[in-house]
Formats: structure tokens, C-alpha cells, sequence
């Protein structure tokens, strides 16, 4: 099963959510990530929703997203360049010596120290989903004691000259 | 001047032409209520429950082909709907519920006869609206009203809080449905009408397959000339039924779990199958990875959800059956005339018929009634000239197999759903469409009392509907089901307890009837049918009787039990 990145513009209606999530449960379909914020023009959202599932599965779930009233455009990025990010907040023990070592995962994965306290820190990390599971791999090692994460979005690459 | 909200609701149902309101009244909707009078236009029939009023206004709606409209009132009035609106959205009916809401200021406060009917109602509806403002009423009337006969058809529920219908506004009749987010195609791509026509002309076993969507986009004519034109077999699902005369010589059967010899074998051994119209439901497929396994399939259906859903297909039509099936028939005219469509499978036409030859449907007579002979008899003296409206359970599959429907919207049956007491107020919608048709329900004795109390409806509108009851004093497909794949553990399966139908009839004012013999069919159905008042048969049948041919779960569908 393939992970795909789906980005879904919807009119921003009360309950279009539901609709949208309502789809995936009822179907038996499933939600890795959900990210939905106002798109540029008014009274639109936009929606990334990430997905595991075969073709046969993405393409019931790219027609039933379309056949949803209030959807007014679905994306499939799959084969499509595009630009994927994820921001994350980990919050992780760092005391005594583990304190070095968690500035130095910091500093090569080029995440930012946003709070830190005598036994812990805040780390911001932006990225592709497998940098920010191969930050949480490395910080699980000290003590991760909170994770917040905003799930994917995503945008095609422009398209470069011949 | 200005409008009150239930003004605006009245007039804006007026402009789309509604013609009947089946409702239930209740404190939310008073205000609708008051204003009643003052549009002569909308004619109000009270039902005895909720369910029914969207039961008949679905029944209206298969028979007419209109949209029918319902209006109840909030909390259980609402969720009352339910049954009704999933039945309405499995069989792709288009309707409009208006449902009332309380007071805006009381959402989400619990407050009383409060329900959440547009979180309940939206995975069952095509499309759900809470009105927030009375300016934008008007115009998500007629935005439901499009999106109920669109596309493909189906429910829409409007939810209407009490403050709302009595603010007064300007009433403004939009012109612009202005809906950029929905665009159903209609029109079928040229490129693959042309595949499918190559596809025709290479198939040695063709089988045309039509669905309900047939029926729904008006297309039983062009199905009919194009089979006859290329001399294609024809099978048809339960929502099919109508849409090719079953008197044709081409016509093979319905299709499915219930399915006639003929119609299964066909599709079994086709080597091509024309889908119009259908989504491969579970019933009409069997064991999916058995189905069809020699054809090529083409599959023309509005909605691209239905395609490739079930069944993976070698030639999808996105479209409007009507207007692919008349494209087909033009390239056929234009590129291939003067070729000899029959000769390629004229022996394939010769299997066919012999299949419907040797293994008709049929029952073993033995001096008691039938429940297959009174279908026959109802056949016999409507001549196919009738609406017939079904329960759900054996009596439906009985009427589907025994019964030769002629024409498109003489069925209504709850095909997809499956919900017993549909068929008695979907006969009621359906005579109030058509006072002078023949309207009759075919009911098992079980399903018949799940929405008996609207004798009283259609008594008080004096409409001559029939209601046919094959006693048998059991869920009999419930009980069939226990005799052969549940080792005959007869459970709550009994109906033995019931009322005296007849004398239940009379109670509510309506004519009583009862057989209990083989000759008294012809003479009593003959009665009943010609009496101008609400009449109610109640023909004992063979106890044990069982639905054949039967398609076991998770067998093909040519290892149907003949017997």
C-alpha cells in the first residue's frame, strides 16, 4: 500500500469537514494526516490529506472526494514533483550531558530550540515526513514527553524549462 | 414587501413546481403550516407517520419521474426521515426533505425535539443544508431542488430552524444556481462510444445488463432500439425491471441472487456485457471474482464512482444512459450499416433461448394457493397496465420473477436498502401521481405491518390503492434463509400471532378481502382491483414456500439452487 498526498480544495462550509472525514470512515477508507487552513481566495479551504491505499483505492477515493458537493477540486500528487512539508514540536528530557548531544541532532537536521527549561526543550522541525520520523528516532532516545505535529502539506513544483 | 421564512419556503416550492407535500406537523414547522392556505398549488397529505411521508414522496417520485417533497417537523419528526432518505439515496430517488430545526439561539443546547439531523442524514443524503439565513433560503431551495434531479438523482434534506421561517426578508428568486463545485457530465465521450461499438461488433456472446438508471434518465426506448437493432439479449437488476418489455423475446430475466437461469447463465457465459446504469450491487453480481468471467465489459453509469467500484471494466462510460445509448445507436448507423449484426452470434441467440426455455421460473402446484400464481393472476388482470409497489422479502422477489413488467416506473421496490414498509406509502405517492392508474402492493404479511396505520392515509384521500398480502404467516425469506443455510433454526421467524387483516381493513375504513383457494384468485383479485375505494386482499399462502432459483452467499451466480 502506497502512500499518497492528496490536496482537496473544499468550499469552507459548516460541516464540510464532516464530509470530507465522514467519506473516509464510512468507506473504510483511512486518514494518516489531515492539514486544513483558508486557501487564498475567500470562503475556500484547503485541505492535504495523506493516505495509504492501493490504486484501485485512491481512485474510489479521489471520485468519491469529487463526488462530495462542496469539493471543489481533488489532486492526487502521486507521479506529480511537488514540495512536501510537515512542522513538528518535540518536546524532550535534555539534561546533563544529553543536553549537548540533543543541540547537535538539532543543529544537523536544522530543526530550532524554541523554549528550553532546566530538564527540557522544545524543538521546532520542519520537513518531508520520513526527516521528521528520523528526528523523532534519534529524540525518542532522550525522552520525548510531548509531540505535536501539523501533518503534511504540499504544493507542485513550478514547472522547469526544457 | 416582505416575506416571513415560510412564505419564502412555500413560494419557492411553488416555483419548482411542487404539486403534493407529504408531512407531519409538529411545533417547528407551525409556521409552515399557517401558511398552507394561503398556496392552493401545493396540495398536503398528512400521513400517519414520518417515514412514510418520505416513502410516498419517493413513490411519487419513481412513478412520476418528479421530485417528490416531504415536510416534517424537528427531533423525532426528523429522525423518523431516516429510514426513508437512505432507502431514497440506495435507489437514487430524487427528493427534497424539509425538515424543522429549533430556534437557532437553542442549537446545541438539548433542547427539546432538538436532533443533529444533518450530521445524521449526511452519509445517506446527496447533499444536506442547514439554513442559517433566511436570505439564502431561496436559493438553497432551488439549489436542492437541482441537486435531487441532477446527475445522478438522489435526497437532499433542507434543515429549517423555527426563528428562521418566521424572519421576514425581501423574497429574491435567484436566477444562477451558481454551484461551480458540481458539475455532473452528461454528455459521453465520443472516443469511447466508439470503442464500444467496436466492442459490439466483435462479441460472439453479447448480454446487455440494464440497471436503473435506465429508468431514471428516460432511456427504456433507446435500450429497447438498440437491442433489437443489433439483437442483443437483455438482462435487468431489480432496479431495472421496466426497462425492457419482459414480453420481448430478447428479454432473458432479472439477474442476481434471485435471479432466473436464463439471465445468470448469460452473463456467466457472455463474452461481452453492455452495463447501462448499474453499480454491480452485491445481489446482482454474487461472488464478484466469478462474475462474468468471459467478458469484456462495458459500463455506462453519471456517476464515475460507480465504475470500476465492484467490478473492474474494459470500457467506462462516464455519462447520461440516454445519451450514450442513443451515441451507440448513431455510430452504429453511421459506420456500420448494412452489416450483418445477427449472423456473428445467431447461435449464441439460440443458447439463450433455450436456457429460457428449459428453466422458466416456475412453482409446483398442489391445490393450495401459491404465492407465485397470485402474482401471476395480478399479471393477468392488469395486463402489465398497472404501478406495482413491493414490500421487501420473498412476495418482492416473487412479483420481480413471476410479473411481466412492460414499462419503465411500474416498479417500486426498494432495491438497494432493502426496507420493509416502503411499499405500501410508495404506493400512496404513486396513486396520488396518477389517480387514474392501478395501483397495486404486493406485501408479505411480516413487512406490510411495519407501516399498516397508513390505511388511514390513504382512506381519507380515498385512493383506490390495493394491497395485496401473501400470507404465510412468516418472515418467509427470513424463515427460507434458516431452512437452508441456518439448519432449519426456525427463530423469531413466526408470524402466527397477527391481526385479522380483513377486519383490520374494514376498521380503518377501507374494503376487506380474503382467499384462501386457488379458484377464488381470479373472481376476488378481479373484485378488488375494480373497486373504486382502498381495498385489501389477504390471500393465505402455502406456509413453506421457498424463493428459487437462490444464489447461496459466496457462490456464483450460475451455482444458483434451482429447487
Amino acid at each position: 500500500m502506497k502512500r499518497h498526498v492528496l490536496s482537496v480544495l473544499v468550499e469552507n462550509e459548516s460541516g464540510v469537514l464532516s464530509r470530507v472525514v465522514g467519506l473516509f470512515s464510512g468507506r473504510g477508507f483511512n486518514i494518516h494526516s489531515l492539514n486544513v487552513a483558508p486557501a487564498l481566495e475567500d470562503g475556500v479551504s484547503h485541505m492535504t490529506i495523506t493516505t495509504y491505499g492501493d490504486s484501485l483505492a485512491l481512485e474510489q477515493i479521489v471520485k468519491q472526494l469529487h463526488k462530495i458537493v462542496s469539493v471543489i477540486k481533488v489532486v492526487d500528487f502521486e507521479d506529480i514533483p511537488t514540495v512536501e512539508r510537515e512542522m513538528m514540536f518535540v518536546k524532550v528530557q535534555a539534561e546533563g550531558s544529553a543536553r549537548g548531544e540533543i543541540l547537535r541532532t538539532v543543529e544537523i537536521f536544522r530543526c530550532k530550540v524554541v523554549d528550553v527549561s532546566h530538564s527540557e526543550m522544545i524543538i521546532e522541525a520542519t520537513g518531508d515526513h520520513c526527516k521528521l520520523e528520523a528526528i523523532i528516532s534519534l529524540l525518542q532516545h532522550f525522552g520525548i514527553k510531548e509531540l505535536a505535529r501539523t501533518g503534511s502539506v504540499a504544493v507542485r513544483r513550478s514547472r522547469k524549462a526544457d | 414587501m416582505e416575506y416571513t421564512g415560510a412564505q419564502i419556503l412555500l413560494e419557492s416550492l411553488k416555483r419548482e413546481g411542487v404539486d403534493l407535500l407529504f408531512g407531519y406537523p409538529g411545533a417547528a414547522v407551525l409556521n409552515i403550516y399557517d401558511e398552507l392556505p394561503n398556496y392552493p398549488e401545493i396540495r398536503h397529505i398528512l400521513v400517519r407517520h414520518e417515514q412514510c411521508a418520505v416513502h410516498a414522496a419517493d413513490g411519487y417520485a419513481r412513478a412520476s419521474g418528479k421530485a417528490g417533497v416531504c415536510l416534517v417537523t424537528s427531533g423525532p419528526g426528523a429522525t423518523n426521515t431516516v429510514t426513508g432518505i437512505a432507502t431514497a439515496y440506495c435507489d437514487s430517488i430524487p427528493l427534497v426533505v424539509v425538515t424543522g430545526q429549533v430556534p437557532t439561539h437553542l442549537i446545541g443546547n438539548d433542547a427539546f425535539q432538538e436532533v443533529d439531523i444533518v450530521g445524521i442524514t449526511r452519509p445517506c443524503t446527496k447533499h444536506n443544508f442547514f439554513v442559517e439565513d433566511v436570505n439564502k433560503l431561496s436559493m438553497i431551495i432551488r439549489r436542492a431542488f437541482y441537486l435531487a434531479r441532477s446527475g445522478r438523482p438522489g435526497p437532499v434534506l433542507v434543515d429549517l430552524p423555527k426563528d428562521i421561517v418566521q424572519t421576514k426578508t425581501k423574497f429574491v428568486w435567484p436566477e444562477e444556481i451558481g454551484m461551480r463545485s458540481y458539475n455532473p457530465t452528461y454528455k459521453p465521450h465520443g472516443n469511447q462510444l466508439r470503442r464500444t461499438v467496436a466492442e459490439l461488433f466483435r462479441a460472439r456472446r453479447p448480454v446487455l445488463l440494464a440497471g436503473g438508471g435506465v429508468i431514471m434518465s428516460g432511456a427504456a426506448t433507446d435500450l429497447a432500439n438498440l437491442a433489437r437493432k443489433l439483437q442483443l439479449p437483455v438482462v435487468a437488476t431489480l432496479m431495472g425491471l421496466g426497462s425492457f418489455p419482459a414480453t420481448d423475446p430478447l428479454w432473458l430475466g432479472m439477474v442476481g441472487i434471485h435471479g432466473t437461469y436464463a439471465a445468470n447463465m448469460s452473463i456467466n457465459h457472455a463474452d461481452l456485457l453492455l452495463c447501462v446504469g448499474t453499480r454491480f450491487a452485491d445481489r446482482v453480481t454474487a461472488k464478484i471474482s466469478a462474475f462474468a468471467p468471459r467478458a469484456r465489459i462495458v459500463h455506462i453509469d453519471i456517476d464515475p464512482t460507480s465504475i470500476r467500484k465492484n467490478v473492474q471494466v474494459d470500457v467506462p462510460v462516464v455519462g447520461d444512459c440516454r445519451l450514450s445509448l442513443q451515441g451507440i445507436q448513431e455510430i452504429c448507423d453511421l459506420t456500420l450499416a448494412g452489416k450483418d449484426w445477427v449472423a456473428k452470434h445467431a447461435d449464441w441467440l439460440v443458447s439463450a433461448q433455450n436456457w429460457k426455455k428449459s428453466t422458466p421460473p416456475t412453482c409446483q402446484k398442489n391445490g393450495e394457493v401459491k404465492p407465485q400464481q397470485v402474482v401471476e393472476a395480478l399479471f393477468g388482470i392488469t395486463g402489465g397496465d398497472a404501478v406495482i409497489a413491493t414490500e421487501v422479502g420473498q412476495h418482492q422477489m416473487w412479483t420481480a420473477q413471476f410479473y411481466a413488467f412492460t414499462r419503465p416506473r411500474t416498479l417500486l421496490t426498494s432495491g438497494g436498502l432493502g426496507a420493509m414498509g416502503y411499499g405500501f406509502p410508495a404506493a400512496i405517492g404513486a396513486q396520488l401521481a396518477f389517480p387514474n392508474k392501478k395501483v397495486i402492493v404486493v406485501a408479505g404479511d411480516g413487512s406490510i405491518q411495519m407501516n399498516i396505520q397508513e390505511l388511514a392515509t390513504a382512506v381519507a384521500n380515498r385512493l383506490p390503492v390495493k394491497v395485496i398480502i401473501l400470507n404465510n404467516r412468516h418472515l418467509g425469506l427470513v424463515r427460507q434463509l434458516q431452512e437452508l443455510f441456518h439448519h432449519g433454526k426456525y427463530i423469531a421467524s413466526n408470524m402466527e400471532a397477527q391481526p385479522d387483516f380483513v377486519k383490520l381493513a374494514e376498521a380503518y375504513g377501507a374494503e376487506g378481502y380474503r382467499i384462501t383457494k386457488p379458484e377464488e384468485l381470479q373472481p376476488v383479485l378481479q373484485k378488488a382491483i375494480a373497486s373504486p375505494a382502498t381495498a385489501l386482499v389477504d390471500v393465505v399462502v402455502e406456509r413453506t414456500e421457498n424463493v428459487y432459483p437462490i444464489v447461496p452467499t459466496g457462490a456464483a451466480l450460475d451455482e444458483m439452487l434451482l429447487m
